[in-house]
C-alpha cells in the first residue's frame, strides 16, 4: 500500500464519502445525487462501464472504497459532458469522474493497465515538460507502450492512417526530434511544481 | 464593418504539420474576408485538453490554462480570448469560470502564476470562433460575403459534445443546435434535416485507448450521416474532425463499410464560399478528399 493510500485509510476509516469530499475535485457534490440514473442512460460508454456514474455515487456512499478505486469505469469518461447538461440535481459528474481517476492515481490504486489511464499519463508527462503537445512522440509512445513487438505490430496497424495524414501535411515525422515546444517551458515546469505543492500541502491538511 | 480584434488561442493541434494544420488554414482565410484581425497570444501552451486530468489533477490544470489567459491580459485586458478548438475553449472558459466563483482557488493559482512573474484577475470574456462570428458578425453578414454559393450540397452538421456542453453556444440548446445548419444555409448549401447524430460523442481521446469502442460511435455518425443524404459531414471541432474522417478505412475493414465521407470545418465551407482557393481554404488537408468543395474552388 502506498504511504498516502495509508494515511488516507486511517484517517477515514468510517467514512469514504467524506474521504472523497476533501481529497476528490468537486467531491463535496456527491451528497446531492438522487440517484435518478439519467447520468447512466445518458454515457456514451455506458455499455462498457461496470459502475455507470449513479452506481460510483452510491458505492461512495456505501463505503465501497477499494472498489470504487480500482475501478476501470471513470477511465473510461470521454469528457462529452452530456451527464452533467442533464443531471437534474446539476452534480458536475464529469468532473467528479476525472477527479476520482486522479485521486486513484495518487493513491497508486488505479488500474495500471487500462490504456486510457496510460495514454492519459503519457500526455500529461508530455505537455509538462515541454508546454505543448508532441504528437508524434506522443504516438510513437502511444503504440509502443506494451514493449517493441506488439509496438511494431500496432504502427503497421495505424500506417495507413498516419501516411494518409501525412500526405495531408498534418503530422510531421521530423518531430521526433525537433519540436520546440513553449519558450517558456521552464516557467511552466515552476508553475506546475507549485501548484501541485499546494494541492500537496491541503491535502495533508485535511487528510494528514 | 470595422476591423474586429481578438487574441487568438490556436491550441497545439493548430501547429505546423499537426493534426488541424488545415483548420488554421481556413480560418486565416475566413478572418481575412471578415476582417477579423487574430492576435496569436505569445508563448500559448496546451490546455490539458480533457484527458490531463490523470496526471495534472485540479490546480495544476487550472493553472496551466490560467497561464495563457494571463500572458493574454497582461497585452491587452480589453481584447477577448478566441479560440478555434473545441477543447481548448472549454479548458479555459471552465478555468475563468471556476477561478471567478472560487476566491480561495484564484488566490492558489495566482501563488503558482506567481513563479512566472504573472497574475491573472479573469477579466476577459474566453469565446469560441463560431461565437464570435454567431455573435459579433452575424449570419446576415456572413452572409454578404459569400460569392460562390455552395449549391447543390448536402451537408450533415456535427456539432459533437464540447461546443455544445456544457456551455454551449447561447440560444441553442443541448439536445439540437442548430448554428451550423444555419451556417450551411448561409453558405447556400442545404442542411441534413434532423441528423441523428449531431450531438453524439466522437469518442474524444478514448479514440486512441479505446479505439474500438470509440470507432463504434463513430461508424454510427457517419452513417447517419449516408443516410440523410448528406455529401460530407460539417464540424467545429479539431478533435470529432479528425476522429470521424482518419479512422474511416479502418471502420470499412472492421464492420465491411464502404465508408468515404469528407469532413470539414466551417471555416472550410465560408473559405471556399468566399471564393478562396482550395489550398487557401485548406481543403489539400483532407484525408479523405472534399471532390465537391475542391470543384466549385476550381470555378
Ligand atoms: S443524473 Fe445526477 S442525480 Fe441522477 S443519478 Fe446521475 S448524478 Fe445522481
Ligand atoms: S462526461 Fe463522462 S461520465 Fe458523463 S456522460 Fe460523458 S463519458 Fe459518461
Amino acid at each position: 500500500m502506498s504511504d498516502l493510500n495509508a494515511q488516507m485509510v486511517e484517517k477515514y476509516r468510517n467514512s469514504f464519502l467524506k474521504e472523497v469530499e476533501a481529497n476528490v475535485e468537486e467531491g463535496e457534490w456527491v451528497k446531492m445525487c438522487m440517484q435518478c440514473g439519467v447520468c447512466s442512460g445518458s454515457c456514451p460508454l455506458g455499455p462498457y462501464w461496470e459502475h455507470p456514474p449513479q452506481e460510483i455515487f452510491m458505492m461512495i456512499r456505501a463505503g465501497k472504497r477499494e472498489e470504487v478505486l480500482k475501478s476501470e469505469s471513470m477511465w473510461m469518461c470521454t469528457s462529452c459532458y452530456n451527464c452533467i447538461v442533464r443531471c437534474p440535481r446539476g452534480l458536475p459528474i464529469t468532473h467528479i469522474m476525472h477527479g476520482l481517476a486522479h485521486y486513484a492515481e495518487r493513491l497508486g490504486l488505479a488500474p495500471k493497465q487500462n490504456p486510457t489511464r496510460r495514454f492519459a499519463l503519457m500526455f500529461w508527462d508530455n505537455i509538462a515538460k515541454h508546454g505543448r503537445v508532441n504528437e508524434t512522440v506522443l504516438s510513437i509512445k502511444l503504440y509502443f507502450m506494451d514493449g517493441f513487438s506488439a509496438g511494431i505490430k500496432r504502427a503497421l496497424e495505424m500506417l495507413p492512417v498516419g501516411l494518409g495524414m501525412l500526405k495531408a501535411k498534418r503530422f510531421n515525422p521530423w518531430g521526433l526530434f525537433f519540436h520546440k515546444g513553449c519558450k517558456g517551458k521552464r516557467d511552466i515546469q515552476k508553475i506546475l511544481a507549485k501548484a501541485r505543492e499546494i494541492e500537496l500541502a491541503k491535502a495533508a491538511k485535511f487528510g494528514g | 464593418m470595422a476591423k474586429k480584434t481578438y487574441h487568438y488561442y490556436p491550441g497545439c493541434t493548430a501547429e505546423k504539420n499537426a493534426s488541424a494544420s488545415n483548420y488554421e488554414t481556413s480560418v486565416m482565410a475566413m478572418c481575412e474576408v471578415l476582417d477579423i484581425e487574430l492576435k496569436e497570444i505569445p508563448d500559448w501552451n496546451c490546455c490539458g485538453a480533457s484527458i490531463g486530468y490523470a496526471g495534472g489533477g485540479e490546480l495544476p490544470r487550472l493553472a496551466m490554462n490560467a497561464r495563457n489567459l494571463a500572458i493574454a491580459e497582461q497585452e491587452n485586458p480589453e481584447l477577448d480570448v478566441v479560440a478555434t478548438c473545441a477543447a481548448c475553449w472549454l479548458a479555459q472558459r471552465e478555468t475563468k469560470e471556476r477561478l471567478l466563483e472560487d476566491d480561495a482557488l484564484m488566490k492558489e493559482c495566482n501563488e503558482a502564476l506567481a513563479e512566472a512573474g504573472l497574475k491573472y484577475e479573469a477579466k476577459q470574456r474566453v469565446r469560441h470562433m463560431v461565437e464570435v462570428l454567431i455573435e459579433d458578425i452575424g449570419y446576415e453578414e456572413l452572409g454578404k460575403h459569400v460569392k460562390k454559393p455552395l449549391e447543390g450540397l448536402k451537408i450533415a452538421g456535427y456539432v459533437g459534445c464540447q461546443t455544445n456542453r456544457p456551455f454551449g453556444i447561447a440560444g441553442e440548446s443541448f439536445e439540437n443546435p442548430k448554428y451550423l445548419d444555419k451556417m450551411i444555409e448561409t453558405v447556400g448549401a442545404e442542411p441534413v434535416e434532423d441528423y441523428e447524430k449531431k450531438v453524439q460523442c466522437c469518442g474524444g481521446a478514448l479514440a486512441f485507448s479505446e479505439p474500438e469502442k470509440s470507432q463504434a460511435m463513430i461508424k454510427d455518425i457517419i452513417e447517419a450521416a449516408y443516410d440523410g443524404g448528406a455529401d460530407m459531414i460539417v464540424t467545429p471541432c479539431p478533435v470529432c474532425q479528425m476522429n470521424v474522417e482518419v479512422y474511416q478505412e479502418q471502420i470499412n475493414k472492421r464492420y465491411g463499410t464502404k465508408f468515404k465521407m469528407p469532413v470539414v470545418y466551417y471555416s472550410t465551407l465560408l473559405a471556399v464560399a468566399y471564393g478562396k482557393s482550395a489550398k487557401e481554404a485548406g481543403l489539400d488537408g483532407q484525408v479523405i478528399p472534399a471532390t465537391k468543395l475542391e470543384e466549385i474552388a476550381k470555378r
